[in-house]
This record gives C-alpha cells, sequence and structure tokens, in this order.
C-alpha cells in the first residue's frame, strides 16, 4: 500500500495521482441500495429531528433585503414554536451585503451566519476581488465562508490554480470554517467530483459542498456519495474530519432521510452532527415539520399551518 | 493504512426500527400434494415431510415426497399431455399460455416473494427486487421465442425433446423453476419438475398459479421429495431430457446414470470464481461489487465470487474499506425490509460452512467477522473474510456455498490469469479495472461460463448462463437456452 504522507504538503501531482476513479454504473447502484433502507417509527422522528437541525436557512436571491433576512432569521430559531422541543436550524446562509444584518438578528440564538462569498456564484472575478470579499464577510461577523472554486481554471486543467486559490482563501477565513463549492453540475463527471474533492480538502477546506443551487442539477445522490468516499479517504489517510453539505434540489423530508442513510453507513456516527454535515436548503424545513406532526399525531396538517419564513 | 487510530464507528446512536414485510396475507395450505397432471394429490404411500422457516426453525407446511410409483405416474402424465395435446397446440397459442403465467406471477409477486424469504431464508430484498421479477422475466422472454423458432435457429426447424425432467436447487427456488419450465414449455416440451425439499413452497405455489393459468393438464408436473426421488425421475425411462442444477458430487452421479442412455441433459454445477480486482479498479465500486459476489443470498450461489484476488499494490487499501463495508450489513430476519443478510437455508448447510470455518482456521488462514448479534434460533452465519490464505488451502479450491471469502493477492496480470484458472470449475468470474482492453487480455483468458465486467452476479433472461470444467455442461437463458430444449432438423 502506498503510505501518503500524512503531514506536511502534498503537491497537486501526488493528489491528482492518488485520485482515485469512479464507475457511475455501480456508485449509481450503490445509491440505490442505500435508498432502499426503510426508516419507519421512533428512527424516522429521530432522523427528522437530526435532518432540522442540520439545515443551513439559505436566501440567495438578487431581490433579498435586510426584511427578507430578518424574518428567515426568526424562523431559524422559531421553526414551529406551537411544538416544543424542535432543534433550531444550523445556520443562515446569506449574500455578503446581509451578513451584518443576519448576525445581527441571530445573536444569542446559537445558529451560525454562513455567506457565500468569491464572487458566488460563477466566481468569474479576479482573485484580488474574491480575497477582499472573504475578508469583508468575515470582519461582518460571518462565521462560516461558502467558497465557489474556479470550474474554468479547474475543466482546462489548471489544477494548481484551483488549489492555490482554496488555500488562499482560507487562509483570508481566519477563524471562520470554509466551505468549498464544486458546483458538480458543472464538473459533470463522477471523476472530475472525486478529483475536485480531493483537492479542496487538501488545500484546507472544512466542508465540501456540491452546489450553489444557481445550476442544474444540483446534489443528485451519486455525487454527494462520491464525495462521502473522498471525505471518507482524506480521514483514513490524514485523521482529519471533513464536513459534507449536500446543497440545492433536496426540497423532502424523503430525501433528506435517504441522504442521511447515506451518511450514516458511508462515514458513521461521528459525522452524524450540524457541526460536519449541513443541507443547504430553502424549501425543506417545512416539510420536515409537517412530518414530525405527522409522526407525532398521526395526522397530516394544512401546509397553512407552517410559516414561510 | 495512513494511521490506525483513525477509525469509523459505524455503531451509531441512530438505528434503524425493525421495518418487517407483512405476512397475514399468505395462505399456505397445511399439506401439499404432488402436482399431476393438473391437479394436486397425496403420494401414492402417503409420506410426507415437513418444510420449515429456517430463520424461525417453524414449520411452515407438510409436503408430500413423491415415491417411484409417483415419478412413474407424474412422466407418464408428462409423456400423454406431450404426445397427445402440446405437440399438437399451434406456436402462438402455447406462447399464449407462457405469457399467462408470466403475467400471473407478476400479480402475485409480492406473495411469491414473501413465501421464499420464509421457506428459503433469504432477505424479502432480494427475493422482491431480484428473484421473483427475473422468475417473470423468464417466462415473458421465452414466451416471445414460442411462435418464432424457425428465427432462433436460422435455416433450422426445430423439434421438441419431449419430456423433460428437472430437479432444482434451494438456492434460488422460483427463479430456477422458471429457468427450467419457461424454456421447455415455450419450446413444446412437457415437463416434470423437482424443488429441492427444503424449498418446495414457491414451486407449489407456482404450481397453483399454472392451474389459473389453465394450462392442459399435464404440460408442467410439480413432484415434491428429496434425492431419492430426483434418482428415480433421472433414470425414468420415459424421460426425453435430464435438466439438473445442484451440486458437482450429484451432477457426476447424474452424468454415470444417463451415460449411454441416449437422454439428453444439461448440468449446473459448482463453482469457485475469481473475483479479480486491478489496481487501476474503481475502488469503492470494486468494494460493493465483492459484497455483491459473496454474500448476495447468504453466498448460496453457485456463481458467488468466492475467490477474490486483489493486486497487492492495493491490497490493504481495498481490504480496509471491504471491512468497513460489512460493518454496515445488517445480518437477520429475513423479512425485515433492512436485512442484508438472512439465515442460513438448512441446518445441514450450516454445519457445512462451519465446519470450513474449522478447516480454514486450522490450515492457519485468518479469519475476519464483523460484530454481529445474530438471532438465537433458526439457522445464522455471520459474514466472514479469510486472508493469509494460497491456492493450497481447502478454504479457496473447495465450493462452501456460504458467505465466506477467500481473499488472495497478486502482482501481475499473468498471475491473476493463472491463479483464476486454477481450479476444477469455470462457471463465473469478475474483473475489476477502468482499463478497457484489460477486459478483453483476462477476460478471455479465464475458462469461465460468465465473466462480469465491473460488476458481479448481474443475471437476464437474455444471457446465456453455463459453467466450463467441472461447473456443468449446457447452457441456460437466451437462445442458448432455448436451444437445450429442442432438436434441429
Amino acid at each position: 500500500m502506498t503510505v501518503a504522507l500524512k503531514s506536511g504538503i502534498r503537491t497537486v501531482a501526488s493528489i491528482l495521482d492518488s485520485a482515485r476513479s469512479v464507475d457511475q454504473v455501480g456508485a449509481e447502484e450503490r445509491v440505490s441500495r442505500l435508498f432502499k433502507r426503510s426508516v419507519k417509527k421512533e428512527s424516522k422522528l429521530t432522523a427528522l429531528k437530526m435532518a432540522l437541525s442540520m439545515i443551513d436557512l439559505t436566501t440567495l436571491e438578487g431581490k433579498d433585503s435586510p426584511g427578507k433576512v430578518k424574518q428567515l432569521c426568526y424562523k431559524a430559531a422559531h421553526l414551529h414554536d406551537q411544538f416544543p422541543g424542535l432543534p433550531a436550524v444550523a445556520a443562515i446562509c446569506v449574500y455578503p451585503t446581509m451578513v451584518a444584518v443576519a448576525k445581527n438578528e441571530l445573536e444569542g440564538t446559537g445558529i451560525k451566519t454562513a455567506a457565500v462569498a468569491t464572487g458566488f456564484p460563477s466566481g468569474m472575478t479576479s482573485q484580488d476581488v474574491k480575497l477582499d470579499e472573504v475578508r469583508k464577510v468575515v470582519n461582518d461577523g460571518a462565521d462560516e465562508v461558502d467558497m465557489v472554486i474556479s470550474r474554468g481554471h479547474f475543466l482546462k486543467g489548471d489544477y494548481q490554480y484551483v488549489y492555490d486559490e482554496i488555500a488562499a482563501v482560507k487562509e483570508a477565513c481566519g477563524n471562520a470554517e470554509l466551505k468549498v463549492i464544486l458546483e458538480t453540475g458543472e464538473l459533470q463527471t463522477l471523476d472530475k467530483v472525486r478529483r475536485a474533492s480531493d483537492l479542496a480538502m487538501e488545500a484546507g477546506a472544512d466542508f465540501i459542498k456540491t452546489s450553489t443551487g444557481k445550476v442544474k442539477p444540483a446534489a443528485t445522490p451519486p455525487v454527494v456519495l462520491v464525495m462521502l468516499e473522498a471525505i471518507r479517504d482524506f480521514y483514513y489517510r490524514t485523521g482529519r474530519r471533513v464536513g459534507m453539505k449536500p446543497a440545492g434540489g433536496i426540497g423532502t423530508a424523503k430525501q433528506a432521510i435517504q441522504y442521511l442513510v447515506m451518511l450514516r453507513e458511508t462515514l458513521g456516527q461521528d459525522w452524524l452532527t450540524p457541526d460536519l454535515y449541513r443541507i443547504g436548503a430553502s424549501s425543506l424545513a417545512n416539510d420536515i415539520l409537517m412530518q414530525i406532526m405527522k409522526q407525532t399525531t398521526g395526522v397530516y396538517q394544512s401546509i397553512n399551518y407552517f410559516s414561510i419564513d | 493504512m495512513g494511521n490506525t487510530e483513525t477509525k469509523i464507528e459505524f455503531d451509531s446512536d441512530w438505528t434503524y426500527d425493525p421495518a418487517p414485510q407483512a405476512t397475514d396475507f399468505i395462505k399456505l395450505q397445511e399439506r401439499y400434494g404432488l402436482y399431476i397432471n393438473g391437479k394436486f394429490k397425496p403420494s401414492d404411500n402417503g409420506r410426507c415431510f415437513d418444510t420449515i422457516n429456517p430463520a424461525t426453525e417453524e414449520k411452515l407446511a407438510e409436503v408430500s415426497e413423491a415415491s417411484e410409483k409417483d415419478v412413474d405416474r407424474a412422466v407418464r402424465a408428462a409423456k400423454e399431455a406431450y404426445e397427445n395435446v402440446w405437440s399438437k397446440v399451434s406456436p402462438k397459442e402455447r406462447g399464449k399460455y407462457v405469457y399467462r403465467i408470466a403475467r400471473l406471477i407478476q400479480e402475485c409477486a409480492r406473495e411469491f416473494a414473501v413465501i421464499e424469504t420464509m421457506d428459503g431464508g433469504k432477505p424479502i430484498r432480494e427475493s422482491r427486487d431480484i428473484d421473483i421479477p427475473l422468475a417473470a422475466a423468464h417466462f415473458f422472454y421465452y414466451a416471445g421465442w414460442a411462435d418464432k423458432l424457425d428465427y432462433a435457429f436460422p435455416g433450422r426447424k426445430t423439434k421438441p425433446l419431449g419430456v423433460a425432467g428437472q430437479i432444482i436447487p434451494w438456492n434460488f427456488p422460483l427463479l430456477m423453476a422458471a429457468w427450467k419450465i419457461a424454456p421447455a414449455i415455450a419450446a413444446g416440451n412437457t415437463v416434470v419438475l423437482k424443488p429441492a425439499e427444503t424449498t418446495p413452497l414457491t414451486a407449489l405455489k407456482l404450481a397453483e398459479v399454472i392451474q389459473e393459468a389453465d394450462l392442459p393438464p399435464g404440460v408442467v408436473n410439480i413432484i415434491t421429495g428429496a434425492g431419492e426421488t430426483g434418482a428415480h425421475l433421472v433414470n425414468h425411462p420415459e424421460v426425453n431430457k435430464i435438466a439438473f442444477t445442484g451440486s458437482t458430487e450429484v451432477g457426476k452421479i447424474i452424468q454415470k446414470s444417463l451415460a449411454g442412455t441416449g437422454k439428453n441433459y444439461t448440468l449446473e454445477l459448482g463453482g469457485k470464481a475469481a473475483n479479480i480486482i486491478f489496481e487501476d479498479a474503481a475502488i469503492d465500486q470494486a468494494v460493493e461489487g465483492i459484497i455483491n459476489g459473496i454474500f448476495f443470498n447468504q453466498g448460496h450461489v453457485c456463481c458467488a465470487g468466492s475467490r477474490l484476488f486483489v493486486q497487492e499494490s492495493i491490497a490493504d487499501e481495498l481490504l480496509r474499506k471491504l471491512q468497513d463495508r460489512m460493518a454496515t450489513l445488517i445480518v437477520g430476519d429475513p423479512l425485515d425490509k433492512n436485512s442484508d443478510i438472512g439465515a442460513i437455508n438448512s441446518k445441514a448447510q450450516l454445519e457445512k460452512i462451519k465446519h470450513y470455518e474449522k478447516i480454514g482456521v486450522k490450515e492457519g488462514g485468518s479469519i475476519y467477522q464483523p460484530e454481529c448479534t445474530l438471532p438465537e434460533k433458526g439457522f445464522w452465519y455471520p459474514p466472514t473474510l479469510f486472508t493469509d490464505v494460497s491456492q493450497s488451502h481447502r478454504v479457496v479450491q473447495e465450493e462452501i456455498f456460504g458467505p465466506v471469502l477467500a481473499i488472495q493477492t497478486f502482482r501481475t496480470v499473468d498471475e491473476a490469469i493463472q491463479k483464476a484458472n486454477n481450479t476444477p470449475y469455470g462457471l463465473s468470474g469478475g474483473v475489476w479495472t477502468e482499463k478497457g482492453s484489460k477486459f478483453f487480455k483476462v477476460t478471455k483468458a479465464i475458462r469461465a461460463g460468465v465473466i462480469w465486467a465491473n460488476t458481479f452476479n448481474k443475471f437476464d433472461p437474455t444471457s446465456p448462463f453455463g459453467g466450463y470444467k467441472e461447473s456443468g455442461m449446457g447452457r441456460e437463458g437466451g437462445i442458448s437456452g432455448l436451444s437445450a430444449y429442442v432438436e434441429l432438423v
């Protein structure tokens, strides 16, 4: 077995050399087997509550305003007050200009403020601007920064550029956690997803994240599986636990549970926490709430009983 | 691997609640007769035996034991039906009957799946998603050929063989019945089928379906019994063809007794397949293929990938991944929708597997079994790996027919090929690489009937299946499977 260096810097060449190829058909088959797990009764309720606590409640629209962000922040901390004992979501995810507003609103709630940065969603801006933006959001109080990789550079084979950029952003983050968005819908093959995952983790990512939500397809089951497997291999090699964030396309409680099954059977107990697993979603919370009420009371309630924000 | 203190903890706080498949809609008879000439009748001497649920050891039903006289009755019924009815029915009409059986299997799919799982111990996930749909698919596939036989063998005319005696094993009871019956009757033969004594219930349920399909009496006869009943069937002078799936040991006895009789035969026997993982394989998918190769149906699979060959350069990494994957396998109640591995089919089979475990350990192999709690009642065996074994170890040489994988490493492509072929068997194999040219080189060099590329244990009615060497002769499935039931004139 080739034993890679436990510490010390690996060159981009050696990262790419050791990257595993992925067979698409086999990955899809594994997904379909995982998704056949039947999660019922108490285990379903546990999963639903866990999923709620892992949500990065997101609003990323051009029309976002302080008013909208304030409303969403209140929702994040008061998901469904009629039903006591529910967790709050993990974080609120907003555009850079909204960070200060969110941070202020969330004070004392324990809910984190996450900001997308680095020219989100395309990343088509110069590196200086990207780093300035990162420093600005951290300065405004962002606990977490969701950056996008330069897909153009990645697809043309300039892996060193991508690696260096992630490392520079990580440095600019200071104490803030860095989530690296691969935008897998633009990478297209699972081999490339695997390769981008390896690069991001080696360059210092605290989380790897599938998508911006602005490109379709966003998070797909085989992509998430491949990224979880990359995290597992990285953990085995370095001992460092990197988090995972599927984002976009997860709108139902059923999907959220299926992904949790995948997480549980790939990375085990230690990753079943908001510290290492997030779901980026804007409309998932209410579907989960509906399912929790159904599971508890035995009847479905009207969607009108659940607040939008 | 990098460091030893890193370990993924799969024993999580969040676990799955039991998800049992409902069984209240299953109606089993207390006692089943022999299905001869369109009717269920008790055996001549009234003898019966019990069939039990291997997961609970509870009796499910009593089944009649066919004597020599019963076998004779069944064969005569088949012969009469062949001469007077089935050989005179138009091919198109024959096809309609076979289609009808296929549709009825689909209609009662869940019932079949539950009975299969109760009688044989396989997880409901497999009987529901693999066994039963594939059984229906075989009937559909061969139904299509019934009126197109002239096109299956261009330039030749076909003639059915007559009465086919068919003996099937306990690992895929309904599926094997479908493999045997569908091509036989589609091609115009009539059959006498004997299911295995530990798993007769889905074949008897199939008899009910066939009755409901209004198939002319005698075209399909299903008789239950053990080895003795099978021997009577093999030796009956009016049988024109024997199709047997089972052990190489019994296959050899059958082949001897058929020598010189002029009867046609196909034999589907044992295996000890090589599953070869090259260093350039997609390793996580290969791990899944290894799991499917050896733990599918508790390893009760003649084409199971029971000999694993891993290229030395990735051996440590692959073994760790394999053990991680095994930690998430759920062994337990076969009726639970989340069970990956069910019960061992019978007490005798469990003892055989345990016997091989002892041999493996005694011969110096290192054994690995993940932690799992097995139910107290019933027959259970955990998924098992043997490392530090070589081609000279008995656990590498002999067919265990259980969830036991023998792992060896190799260095070069030639070494892998040589070791893969170093066995009296030749039923199946698997090759894992991301390099296309390697598939062609390796698969051509391995003498086995089926070789899967980057997958394992995949079946389809259109694809021929069968062995080289001591794994048998003749093919089932596809056009090859059809040719085993016709004479070309």
